[in-house]
């Protein structure tokens, strides 16, 4: 048990991943008001990105870039990776930002509670 | 020299066509775009089809950086099949799509509708074709993207918060699978599908768990996608809020694209000892295929929207493909691909009916739809027949299918899976049996009494789908052949 | 607004240099962390930054919005553009070896500095694009 201890400290980088993915996921799942699932949904996908940079990371290494005097250096392909994911990331928040601003339009409000008892109604 | 090509070209076209249509924003220009790229895909995607039955796996380098460096684009008889079936699909929705996209699409975003349908189908083409695991996820992306857009286009309120849900659940389902990607990546430091395998070959599986982690995220990930039983909540809202046309694309194509990464996942990078032999992966599957599959098809049973009451058979529908997954066999394999084909054609047949009832009468409620069946007859016999090909009579698409399910069945010794297949069948007999029985046994009222046939540009598509359900049921030599080879190249693996 | 002349002054002289340094951070990207993705938010967030301060009609005087969708769709056009230069050439879709330039090492460089013109236009474009998109929701045109 004792021996098992240095190892989960190691690796602290994914605990903390871990904890944010965990709380992302617990906002998209416990919040009804829908700008604060979307909130939930980009700290989710955060955790992700720290999980792959953190992989990437070369204790003492540089930024990815070839130069004299410098050799270690962190691997790119995690950084162009999440770049992308980022990207991806930014669209997905922008286009579920615009889907509830029409949501706010169309039903006059974005908590999902009230919209499904008023859905119940009609 | 464009044959060695094919490979971009199949993704890059409507890529580019996509943007074109955004750039000059005519809805007029944006539909021919559209109409021309979709007629080019099948072409394409049958030369390659051709090309691989031929001389085996096409392996393309992007940017000339060879695999398993750069990404590569790799091509065997499973998504060659795939790809076919995507490309059809999209080249009889763009002529059907003219009238219905003129009615129920505001004229200023006409163009983007089809901008977006354009990005979805290269998003999905682009999942169908790469072998590299996180170029997967950026295809994956895009065309969910274009998804959410596509639906939230739906005339309804409610389809934005359709749109908004399968917003948040897909999310999460593509991050699933990022995060066994990235898994994948650490033990392992490479993204390429075939040196993924490869190098799992060399780990011990048993005690690297970031690898059963990765198996994990990725199969419930991917799952999201595919409308797995208990993960299918999102469907039945965006395919009943989402455009006629949308609907018949997404219900014909989206799923069946995730189903096979799955695969993928399940027999080329995992390998067939790991996930079925070595873990429990294949009963869990059968309980969740089984429970969607009476789940789905239960709920169908209680509808009035028509096309959510088809949503829920598609989430039945699901159920039989991954029921073929999960019985481990070959021929169990086959009958789930062909149906991922045949399912295909005959969902696509029933919205493409479904959309001329939403264009002609102006409802898809089936109170409402009170003898549709005497005033657009040539509509609803297509409707009539697609039901029975969904159903599974001899002699369609659906008998193809559940024959070799049954006999998958039979071959791994449960025969009483056999029978469920047979009970959920009769189930369908009824959901649909309800529409049927409104449609011919009850005097035309309201919207339905002044309905008239929609015009040839609507029926000829859905008839030719109405008659591939018929042709390929009679004879199934080619689409139950390739599936069968598709079978066994997923089977045997890259190695 | 019309009050706050602190504002406006720093936000007209800041205005230029966050162009020039999303420039910086495009061209400069060879020997230091950024890129056409990055540079396009900095100069998107300068606009966006002279719209919160002056306004949106102000704003779209400058960055019309028609010209914020050409920008996005001709980006991307130039990125995959790059890409069938490459295929028509005789290479494979993106590659760069088959631009005409002797040096391989040359033609990477010409290639990656195309596509990321292109990434520039293309973000730079998106970023303002969706200011615009909610910043001009809910006002009668």
């Amino acid at each position: 048990m004792i021996e098992a201890i240095p190892d989960l400290v190691h690796h602290y980088n994914h605990w903390v991943s871990i904890f944010l993915m965990v709380c992302g996921l617990y906002i998209v799942v416990a919040r009804g008001n829908m700008v604060k699932k979307l909130v939930g949904l980009t700290v989710f996908q955060t955790a992700v990105f720290l999980l792959y940079i953190s992989a990437g990371k070369i204790l003492g290494g540089t930024p990815p870039i070839i130069a004299e005097g410098y050799e270690h250096y962190a691997n790119p392909l995690p950084h162009v990776l999440i770049l992308t994911a980022i990207v991806v990331g930014v669209a997905t928040l922008a286009v579920g930002l615009g889907l509830v601003v029409r949501i706010n339009e169309a039903f006059g409000t974005i908590e999902e509670e009230e919209i499904f008892e008023r859905g119940e109604q009609e | 020299m464009i044959a060695d090509h094919l490979p971009a070209l199949q993704v890059v076209l409507p890529l580019v066509a996509a943007t074109v249509c955004a750039m000059v924003d005519r809805r007029h220009v944006a539909y021919v775009i559209a109409l021309l790229t979709s007629f080019a895909m099948p072409l394409i995607a049958v030369a390659l089809l051709i090309q691989v039955l031929d001389q085996g796996v096409i392996s393309y380098a992007m940017g000339g950086w060879e695999p398993p460096i750069g990404i590569e684009y790799r091509i065997d008889v499973a998504n060659a099949f795939v790809l076919v079936i995507l490309s059809l699909v999209a080249a009889l929705i763009m002529p059907y799509a003219a009238r219905s996209v003129a009615a129920e699409i505001p004229e200023n975003k006409q163009a983007w509708f089809y901008c977006m349908y354009l990005l979805c189908l290269s998003g999905l083409l682009g999942i169908t074709i790469t072998g590299d695991a996180f170029n997967a996820f950026v295809f994956l992306e895009i065309s969910s993207l274009a998804t959410y857009v596509l639906i939230a286009m739906g005339a309804d309120r409610r389809a934005l918060l359709a749109a908004f849900q399968y917003l948040v659940m897909g999310t999460i389902g593509a991050t699933f699978y990022v995060v066994g990607v990235g898994l994948l990546y650490t033990m392992t430091g490479t993204l390429n599908f075939a040196d993924i395998a490869a190098r799992l070959q060399e780990l011990d599986i048993e005690t690297s768990r970031p690898v059963l982690a990765a198996l994990a995220f990725i199969t419930v990930g991917i799952g999201l996608k595919v409308a797995m039983f208990p993960l299918h909540a999102w469907l039945p809202n965006a395919y009943a809020g989402a455009p006629s046309v949308a609907t018949a694309f997404l219900a014909a194509t989206a799923t069946k694209v995730a189903v096979y990464l799955l695969l993928r996942y399940f027999y080329t990078i995992f390998g067939f000892d790991v996930v079925f032999v070595q873990h429990p992966v294949a009963q869990v599957l059968l309980i969740l295929a089984v429970a969607g599959m009476f789940a789905g098809s239960l709920i169908a049973i209680f509808q009035d929207n028509i096309k959510r009451m088809l949503a829920w058979s598609s989430v039945a529908q699901i159920g039989y493909i991954l029921l073929g997954v999960s019985l481990i066999n070959h021929t169990a394999l086959t009958g789930g691909i062909v149906h991922l084909f045949n399912h295909a054609l005959i969902k696509g047949a029933l919205f493409f009916a479904v959309g001329g009832f939403a264009l002609m009468a102006g409802t898809v409620r089936i109170s409402q739809l009170a003898g549709i069946g005497r005033t657009m007859p040539v509509t609803m016999a297509a409707f009539v027949l697609a039901g029975l090909s969904l159903i599974g009579v001899p002699g369609t698409v659906g008998f193809v299918s559940k024959w070799y399910l049954v006999l998958g069945a039979f071959e791994a010794g449960m025969w009483w899976v056999g029978f469920l297949i047979l009970i959920t069948s009769l189930l369908a007999v009824v959901y649909l049996g309800r529409v049927v029985e409104v449609a011919f046994f009850r005097d035309p009222e309201g919207g339905a009494a002044k309905a008239i046939e929609p015009p040839l540009s609507m029926l000829a598509p859905t008839w030719i789908l109405v008659a591939a359900c018929i042709v390929f049921g009679i004879d199934a030599e080619l689409t139950a052949g390739t599936a069968m080879q598709a079978a066994s190249v997923l089977i045997e693996g890259l190695r | 607004m019309r009050l706050d002349v602190i504002l406006r002054v720093i936000a007209k002289l800041l205005l230029p240099f966050t162009v020039v340094f999303g420039f910086y951070v495009h061209f400069h990207a060879e020997t230091s962390p950024g890129g056409g993705f990055q540079a396009g938010v900095v100069i998107g967030a300068g606009v966006i930054l002279y719209a919160i301060i002056f306004g949106l009609d102000e704003a779209i005087k400058i960055v019309p919005v028609r010209v914020v969708e050409l920008l996005v769709s001709v980006g991307t056009l130039i990125f995959l553009g790059v890409g069938i230069v490459g295929w028509l050439l005789g290479g494979n879709y993106l590659d760069y070896y088959a631009l005409p330039i002797a040096d391989p090492i040359i033609s990477q460089e010409v290639g990656i500095h195309l596509v990321e013109i292109g990434v520039l236009m293309a973000v730079t474009g998106a970023v303002i694009a969706i200011f615009y998109a909610f910043a001009g929701r809910g006002r009668s045109r």
